[in-house]
């Protein structure tokens, strides 16, 4: 038994891991119906800008923010991209943030290097002893920024005229426009945000799991995942399925075999889409993908 | 019409050879990973072909005649790896030929060099490459299963007799824990428990939970390369397992112990005795060749070496000496003298080719077992 809730909290652990990737992917879909599959690139390129700028002598704070600013740069150039290219279908556009994270993960290895890379983390390397394994104080950072981001973009989307602007102009763009709303800032805000938000990730994550020009690709794939168990409009939805990413390949590899543990994001992607293309907390409009 | 084509084929051929013996330079091909996800393979390795083909030509060459070093980046792709393997062999014309650094990429361009008959000392692990032998196929860097015998020696030597392993799922971390798993039986090793994780993986708890809940585990080995082996330390020393954890020689560098951090101490390893050429003890063959390479290296591009740049430098030294030995830059009798290497000092250790035996490295002078104290090595005696 206790060996069950050990498995289960490692799985909750990296669940949130993947949530929050996940919570990048919600928010440029929720403006623009785009799955942008740059988000893992934004995540590397927050860990590894903060890495290189601690290198450079800063504190700890001051690259933590400059990365965000960076990465949200980095955003807003996706969303000119995208702008620019705005008569293609949504498909093309699609196939671009694909095109640009191929690009970023290239221009990293030139600014950067191809080495591994770690950081300090903010909290120090503890952790409390719990049903025979351990819960680190990064860990528990992950989680409650992830909730708070939730949150924040809740009350944002529901409480906010920007917030609304942009789910408005998700649901129908002419009629969006018709009523005023400034459809370019909108779509640029939600590029820059997601990005914000995917650099915070990559700076939390690093210490845990340290960082290089290619880690985004797997991140940005669970993440995904996440995302579209969770049914895509929703960051509830990508944290939860997030959690519930990580406790099935954490009791699939602690009762039957870590091998099959990488098939189980997969698998229940598929079953998602085949049996609830909503996911979980997801309406109508992902069916729309 | 014969005739003329006759002739002018003869013309060819001639113009050609005269071509080739005006140029005067022995060309030697490399393809390397410089880029790509094998990148932290091919990188140093161009690297040190580049800086010391340079130096060989800045000292007179080799027998009077310069060496023209013609080298593709191939990405890791075996696809890429035969297309300038072909290329190499029917355009460029070398006479051998250096790499490729992935077993998988071997794999793929030995047809075409047994077809051509030009030599190749590949710089990848695995040792399918040179078992069953192939007659123009060789390598000089040790293998996964001499990694796995060191360990096993020193586990029985220990009296540690149940092992666990946790494998990463990559290519290196599946070819070793294949090769570990053949050879523990013959030190009278079990594998009590046989883990794996995804090379991308975030955390490995789920699996170590299930290795500290086995009563039976008395040691626990770690094949895998990357951030894996790291996170794998981490967990370990969070989850306060108390067996000795043994890591392989894909986390053999410095940079492990940097992403580990504190989590390294008290990791024993396996690794290619490059790395710790200053600490090689004097009687040590290798150690002036070794520690001359690791000072030029870090002295030229002002990071640490790696030992796969150490592959580099022996393949391409072997292709030296043969043309030394045969006074002759013709594939085939490079080849023979490749075959008759011996007592060749690489940084890889002491080779002695054979015709049965295209590695020709001992597993004593191949691999040394390091303990890791205080965020240094130290060699196990």
């Amino acid at each position: 038994m206790i060996e069950l809730f050990g498995f289960l909290l490692s799985g909750v652990t990296v669940g949130f891991v993947y949530a929050l990737v996940g919570i990048g992917f919600t928010v440029i879909y929720n403006s623009s119906g785009i799955i942008n599959f740059s988000q893992g690139e934004f995540v590397m390129a927050g860990g590894m800008s903060t890495v290189f700028l601690l290198k450079a002598g800063l504190p700890l704070g001051v690259s933590f923010i400059l990365a965000i600013l960076i990465t949200s740069m980095i955003g807003i150039v996706l969303y000119k991209l995208i702008a620019f290219s705005k008569n293609s279908s949504q498909i093309s556009l699609i196939i671009l943030t694909l095109g640009f994270a191929i690009f970023l993960r290239g221009l990293a290895e030139v600014v950067f290097d191809k080495e591994l890379h770690t950081m300090p983390s903010f909290v120090g390397d503890g952790a409390f002893d719990m049903f025979g394994t351990v819960l680190t104080y990064q860990s528990i950072l992950i989680m409650v920024v992830s909730i708070v981001i939730v949150v924040a973009l809740y009350f944002f989307f529901k409480k906010t005229k920007t917030g609304q602007a942009m789910m408005a102009a998700s649901i129908n763009v002419d009629a969006a426009k018709l009523m005023g709303i400034n459809i370019k800032k909108i779509l640029m805000i939600n590029f820059a945000l997601s990005a914000a938000i995917a650099s915070i990730g990559g700076v939390l994550l690093t210490p845990i799991t340290s960082t290089n020009y290619e880690v985004g690709i797997m991140l940005g794939l669970k993440g995904f995942a996440a995302a579209i168990i969770g049914g895509l409009g929703s960051p509830f939805g990508a944290v939860a399925g997030g959690l519930v990413l990580g406790i099935l390949e954490s009791l699939i590899a602690g009762y039957v075999s870590s091998e099959y543990k990488d098939a189980v994001a997969f698998v229940a992607l598929l079953a998602i889409l085949f049996f609830m293309p909503g996911g979980i907390f997801g309406n109508t409009k992902a069916q729309r993908v | 019409m014969f005739k003329k084509a006759g002739l002018s084929l003869f013309a060819l051929l001639f113009v050609s050879s005269f071509l080739f013996l005006n140029a005067g330079t022995i060309k030697i091909g490399a393809i390397v990973s410089a880029t790509g996800p094998a990148s932290f393979l091919g990188d140093p390795e161009l690297k040190t072909l580049q800086h010391y083909v340079k130096k060989i030509n800045d000292e007179g060459g080799v027998n009077g005649k310069k060496i023209e070093l013609i080298a593709y980046d191939t990405g890791a792709s075996p696809k890429k790896a035969v297309t300038f393997v072909k290329r190499l062999i029917s355009q460029d014309k070398v006479v051998a030929i250096i790499g490729p650094s992935t077993t998988g990429e071997t794999m793929a361009v030995i047809k075409f060099v047994q077809r051509a008959k030009i030599p190749l000392i590949s710089m990848a692990g695995a040792v399918v490459i040179i078992d069953p032998v192939k007659k123009y196929v060789f390598k000089m860097v040790a293998t996964d299963r001499m990694a796995c015998q060191r360990i096993m020696q020193d586990l029985k030597k220990r009296k540690l007799t149940n092992l666990a392993l946790i494998s990463g799922s990559g290519g290196f971390g599946k070819s070793m824990r294949k090769q570990c798993k053949a050879v523990a039986p013959s030190y009278g090793i079990k594998i009590v428990a046989d883990e794996t994780y995804g090379k991308k993986d975030t955390d490995m708890t789920t699996q170590l939970l299930k290795i500290k809940n086995n009563k039976k585990v008395q040691a626990v080995l770690n094949p895998g390369f990357g951030q894996g082996p790291a996170i794998v330390a981490k967990n370990y020393r969070q989850l306060k397992i108390k067996q000795p954890l043994y890591e392989s020689h894909g986390v053999a560098s410095k940079k492990f112990m940097e992403i580990a951090g504190k989590a390294a101490n008290g990791v024993r390893l396996v690794a290619p005795p490059v790395v710790v050429a200053d600490k090689l003890a004097d009687s040590n063959p290798i150690k002036k060749v070794a520690l001359a390479y690791k000072n030029e290296y870090e002295k030229t591009f002002h990071t640490q070496v790696a030992s796969f740049g150490g592959h580099a430098y022996d393949s391409l030294y072997a292709i030296v000496a043969a043309i030394k030995a045969q006074k002759s830059t013709n594939p085939q009798k490079i080849r023979d003298g490749i075959v008759n290497l011996k007592n060749f000092q690489g940084i890889d250790g002491i080779v002695n080719m054979s015709p049965t035996d295209h590695l020709g490295l001992d597993t004593k002078t191949g691999m040394v077992l390091l303990d890791i104290k205080n965020g240094d090595w130290s060699i196990v005696k």
